[in-house]
């Protein structure tokens, strides 16, 4: 089999893998790593697009049989209904088992409290990290994406948190090979980001090729929505529009999707998955340039952010 | 020989993957280079260089700072250099990149190593005024020394010297014999400014007497994984998928990613290290049964024979099996803070294998600037490269790294904390010139390596 060792010049080599391939088969192995090495793994899942491709890839990793992990959902309290209807359905649809960390929940027992500018995405953090501690996970997959912003570029595939869930990213270990370390103490676990080499358009190509259902937020549809902040937010219960922002119907689609006072929507026309993968080939804004407050906060917020426990 | 043109990568499913690194010194331009390749193959999108210019004004910078664009970490703004390797993404139509950046500065040896433990091509920056440097030899060296196929010398700053091609060719022939009797086995060099974005992206005005590709060209072409299967296979067990289900009452699954070559349906295997031998009874690709699957394709394959197979074992074809060993011969790299000391008991991961081990003797350290080789050092501190040898509790199917980048490599875990302490690569290497702790082959050293 020497003819396999060079492949001439201008000839496709028959076993070079299709970059979906590749990062599809590497994502698998970072799965199985961890169902081969953890007690207590648990997928985050929120029903937004990253996630769906984690499950996917969970589902195929361990086909026939059942993914041998729960799903934790945070709930901010102001998620999409028709995110958390797709999430339902999904969870009933492969018999999976969901938990639910309720930002709310803690408002309510006022443990936690309303920031001024109604934004719930920092609040996750505590129910989350609680959670884990409650039910012991040891492993927690994510769906991060380096490509996503520049913190999350210096982020390991596992990544070794405290009993505090923090990340120190001077105190990262090397990731060498494909030989993931995920060697913990007591009350430490570890983040996992099976997906992290994707990028954006990566994410799009393989929903398209595996036929991947989605919430239909994600493709253009007529919507209330206002201006805040150069960013439209959709109007509803969760305490938006104020008396000066007055709102309007647009034809828009929503390019990522979390908590409803802080994701905006994206003027748009792409109602089938062609449509969406032209529009994010050629748009000249990165997905949480143009449609996440919470990254504009600061330079740092990501980082700050994620040295607290969040994802 | 006829060939075919194909259309280059038109559709989808012909898009492959690079992964690469770079290499540079502080001062190389390395963050240019990286900001030319993203900017000029419009990776960099309008949010993420509004907040570089954003940044960089702050800062009472003129000109939008494009290493912003990779330094993430506030201490890294902070200080102005890189701490740690960052990944980067950008496409083509013809192929996707994923480039691994890493810091250049001495003291981050092992982020190179990290960088440079999954790539396929290596960039080593040389400012063409400075002709190859003790940084240079480094790079090459760790890039020798982690196997990487390929390695291109972009000979940078080619504006800084009136794009003479005299000075070019000195470097490059100097760079090429270094590199060459260190086992690197492809060497590209291009001559380029990085600043002026000569023969990066697009092909120089200013350097008619070059005929070779970009540097993008190269990235683009450069063909990948074909290492890879034409080893012999190599499966490591990841996992038993076992339903036992209704639907599926029998089904017994190993499930893995090939490590290396190529394996069919109908193939005599022998699993280690138990010895049993038996055949591929099905190969399932991710939800398609298969003929034949090779690195790196994650599958699962089911054997003919009830045997008992489980995580950590090695599936391999009966007439290649890697040797079986317990003690263990390595050049590793040390990448944590805290010491490697001879009789240190450590935990050695291979594979999907982690058993207990104890370093038995650590005969030599390199040091990677003259490669002078130091015997008896004791203990290995961060960023050191050495020779080791190590006990391990059970046998390990261990290839050497020279055949196998994926199942000749380990890594050294501190079994206290799971602080990750090592690099290892099996076998031999350009390392290994002292034996058992005889004397140093300085002559020969010098003869070889200095200029």
């Amino acid at each position: 089999m020497t003819s396999v060792a060079t492949v001439p010049e201008g000839t496709v080599n028959p076993y070079a893998l299709s970059h979906l391939d590749s990062l599809e088969s590497e994502a698998v192995h970072i799965f199985r790593e961890v169902a081969g090495e953890f007690e207590r793994p648990v997928i985050l899942f929120s029903g937004g697009k990253d996630s769906i491709v984690m499950l996917h890839l969970a589902l195929k990793a361990f086909a026939p049989a059942p993914i041998p992990f729960t799903l934790l959902h945070v709930d901010t309290g102001h998620n999409f209904p028709e995110v958390l209807d797709y999430r339902d359905r999904t969870v009933a649809a492969h018999g999976l088992r969901l938990h639910i960390a309720s930002v709310q929940d803690y408002i309510d027992a006022g443990t936690l409290r309303e920031r001024p500018d109604g934004t719930r995405n920092p609040l996750q953090t505590v129910p989350l990290t609680e959670a884990i501690q409650h039910h012991r996970f040891d492993a927690v997959f994510g769906g991060g994406r380096r490509d996503e912003e520049k913190a999350r570029a210096k982020e390991r595939v596992f990544s070794l948190r405290d009993e505090f869930s923090q990340w120190d990213p001077r105190r990262q270990r090397p990731e060498l090979w494909q030989l993931y370390n995920g060697r913990h103490a007591p009350g430490e676990h570890v983040r996992v980001f099976p997906i992290s080499n994707w990028t954006e358009l990566d994410v799009w190509q393989y929903i398209q090729r595996e036929h991947i259902q989605l919430p239909e937020i994600y493709f253009a549809h007529h919507r209330e929505v206002f201006d805040r902040g150069g960013m439209w937010l959709t109007a509803g219960d969760w305490g938006g529009p104020k008396d000066t922002e007055p709102t309007q119907t647009r034809l828009v689609r929503y390019r990522t999707v979390g908590d409803m006072s802080c994701t905006g929507a994206v003027d748009s026309d792409a109602t089938t998955l062609d449509a969406v993968i032209t529009e994010i080939a050629a748009s000249r804004l990165t997905e949480r340039g143009a449609t996440r407050a919470d990254d504009k906060m600061s330079e740092a917020a990501m980082e700050d952010r994620k040295r607290e426990g969040y994802f | 020989m006829t060939t075919t043109t194909q259309p280059l990568n038109e559709t989808l499913a012909e898009t492959t993957l690079l992964r690469f690194a770079t290499a540079g010194s502080v001062d190389d331009g390395k963050s240019t280079l990286v900001g030319r390749l993203l900017h000029d193959s419009k990776s960099v999108l309008t949010d993420q260089l509004e907040a570089v210019e954003h940044a960089s004004r702050n800062r009472g910078q003129d000109t939008p700072d494009l290493a912003l664009l990779t330094d993430g970490l506030r201490a890294e703004r902070e200080q102005g250099i890189t701490i740690d390797v960052a990944y980067r993404y950008f496409a083509t139509p013809r192929r996707r990149f994923i480039l691994a950046d890493t810091p250049g500065h001495v003291q981050y040896t092992r982020n190179m190593v990290t960088g440079a433990s999954t790539a396929e091509l290596a960039v080593v920056l040389v400012d063409a005024r400075n002709g190859v440097v003790e940084q240079t030899r480094r790079h090459a060296a760790v890039a020798a020394l982690l196997r990487v196929p390929h390695v291109v010398l972009a000979v940078n700053k080619m504006d800084l010297v009136d794009y003479q091609e005299p000075v070019f060719a000195a470097i490059a022939k100097e760079f090429t014999a270094y590199a060459a009797s260190l086992g690197v086995p492809e060497i590209t060099a291009i001559p380029i400014s990085a600043l002026a974005g000569d023969n990066v992206v697009d092909p120089s005005a200013h350097m008619d007497w070059y005929g070779g590709p970009t540097v993008l060209e190269h990235l683009e072409t450069v063909p990948v994984s074909h290492d890879l299967t034409a080893c012999p296979a190599r499966f490591p067990v990841q996992y038993v998928i076992r339903p036992q289900t209704a639907e599926h009452p029998d089904y017994r699954g190993y499930a893995g990613q090939i490590a290396s070559g190529v394996l069919r349906v109908g193939e005599p295997v022998t699993v280690l290290p138990s010895g049993r031998t038996t055949t591929v009874a099905g190969i399932d690709a991710l939800g398609e049964s298969v003929d034949a699957a090779w690195a790196p394709q994650s599958v699962t394959v089911r054997l003919t024979d009830d045997v008992d197979v489980s995580r950590g074992d090695l599936i391999a074809p009966s007439g290649s099996l890697p040797a079986s060993t317990q003690d263990v011969e390595a050049t590793v790299c040390h990448v944590a803070d805290q010491p490697l000391s001879v009789g240190q008991r450590v935990l050695l991961k291979h594979t999907t294998r982690t058993v207990k081990a104890i370093v038995k003797d650590i005969p030599s350290r390199l040091t990677l600037d003259d490669l002078s080789q130091h015997p008896a050092p004791g203990q290995l501190v961060a960023n050191d490269i050495g020779r080791v040898v190590v006990r391990t509790a059970e046998p390990l199917a261990l290839d050497a790294y020279a055949d196998s980048r994926r199942t000749g490599s380990f890594l050294l875990i501190d079994p206290a904390d799971g602080t990750t302490l090592s690099a290892g690569m099996a076998g031999a290497s350009f390392a290994a010139a002292v034996r058992g702790g005889s004397a140093p082959e300085a002559a020969e050293d010098d003869a070889e390596w200095d200029f």
